[in-house]
């Protein structure tokens, strides 16, 4: 049985009755503060323009170089995945899983996952592979760093610019782009509106 | 007065898609019916859970602070440097906003959860029916700031990737790297496995 219309606050449980918000309206428990759902229109259109976005972001990130670095002529150019594969080749194989998954797996996953959902909601299909894989998705989101990941080579970047002459490459731009496109993403998409419209062989009617 | 919470009015949420129903009864367990997770009152042993992955996390902190997180070898000589030796370096390079960033990162963050998670836990315990809000806000910063701490270990990803010119400038990863990286993930489990509605359950003693 269940009860649509009551909502639970996810971080003190006050049980209260949801209601419609105006566009771009925020939903705050009454009791604990906490942010309880936001309203925005056309959020899954948005959402699913700007997880295309970080799809091609996140490949261009992925195939050029973060970063250059010349030291007396020599110059040195890493990917995420030579960074952890060259970390596992001198026995910090722990650190160099950690990275890769973080860095590289998840961001990955939560890109293509996303598509994965979005795509077929805008066509107005609802697989069944759907609702496992959004809860996948949520699962996965706090383990994908790609904005820790970018702070890093900037401090990287500072560290070496003394020995060094470092280049930002169209890597970094690609990455900064996609820390933008993940997080507007994140902000514009309703997971209420999602699980509602997964809600399968009971829709809901849109409010 | 002891508020309408779901636990109490007898309405499970669930914790992964947040719709609110209620168990068919006698039954101790069953699955969310929209998204299929198992539905929970509370998340189960949360109190056990956070403090068994602090006290693990406070373990490895200290090899973590101790080893070196980096090794750089040149002609020059070889260098070890640890968490808080990294810190000191970037001060006296000149750049300060950066130590200072790093420094909160890698230094202050873990520590702040590990203290803070266990006044949490420890207050959850003793039921304590004060400060509310702010504990709630407390555990929302930490779940905001955890993962941060992440940032030495991208740092020496990068630097190891980079530098890597044989006997004209090379660094490797040190043993700390590991042991920090293990702090980060121990911390932030820690924190995911504590359950905030707690804080607010104690409110409901006197009459419930
Ligand atoms: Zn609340
Ligand atoms: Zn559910």
């Amino acid at each position: 049985m269940t009860h649509s219309g009551l909502l639970a606050c996810h971080e003190c449980d006050l049980l209260q009755r949801e209601v419609a918000l105006p566009p771009g309206g925020k939903a705050i428990c009454p009791r604990c503060k906490a942010t309880l759902y936001t309203q925005s229109n056309n959020s899954i259109d948005r959402a699913l323009a700007l997880m295309l976005a970080a799809a091609v972001l996140f490949a261009i990130g992925n195939a050029f170089p973060v970063v250059t670095m010349e030291i007396q002529g020599r110059r040195t150019a890493a990917l995420v995945w030579e960074g952890a594969w060259r970390l596992h080749e001198e026995g910090e194989t722990v650190v160099g899983i950690l990275v890769f998954l973080t860095a590289l797996i998840f961001p990955l996953l939560q890109i293509a996952g996303m598509l994965a959902i979005l795509v077929p909601l805008r066509l107005g299909l609802t697989p069944r592979y759907l609702v496992p894989a959004y809860r996948t998705i949520e699962e996965v989101k706090p383990w994908s760093m790609v904005e820790v990941f970018m702070l890093g080579v900037l401090v990287s970047l500072v560290k070496l610019a003394h020995m060094a002459t470092v280049v930002p490459g169209i890597g970094m731009w690609a990455f900064f782009g996609l820390i933008i496109a993940l997080a507007w993403a994140s902000s514009t998409l309703n997971p209420h509106e999602v699980w509602a419209r997964l809600e399968v062989g009971e829709p809901e009617p849109a409010q | 007065m002891s508020a309408p919470t779901a636990a109490r009015l007898g309405f499970l949420a669930c914790h992964v898609c947040e719709l609110v129903s209620r168990p068919p009864t006698g039954a101790a367990e069953c699955a969310c019916p929209r998204c299929g997770a198992q539905l929970h009152s509370r998340k189960p042993n949360a109190v056990a859970r956070t403090w068994a992955l602090l006290i693990a996390a406070a373990i490895l902190y200290l090899p973590a602070n101790i080893e070196p997180v980096m090794i750089t070898s040149s002609f020059l000589g070889t260098q070890s440097d640890t968490i808080l030796s990294g810190v000191a370096y970037l001060y006296h390079s000149g750049s300060w906003p950066l130590a200072a960033l790093v420094f909160l990162a890698s230094v202050l963050v873990p520590l702040l959860k590990l203290f803070a998670l266990s006044y949490l836990a420890l207050s959850v315990q003793r039921r304590s029916q004060l400060r509310l809000l702010p504990r709630t806000r407390l555990y929302r910063l930490l779940e905001f700031i955890g993962r941060w701490s992440m940032l030495d270990v991208f740092v020496v990803m990068v630097l190891v990737a980079l530098v890597n010119m044989g006997a004209l400038a090379n660094i490797r990863a040190g043993a700390g790297a590991m042991y920090f990286g293990g702090v980060v993930v121990l911390t932030m489990l820690a924190s995911m496995s504590f359950d905030p509605r707690m804080i607010w359950d104690a409110t409901g003693d006197a009459d419930g």
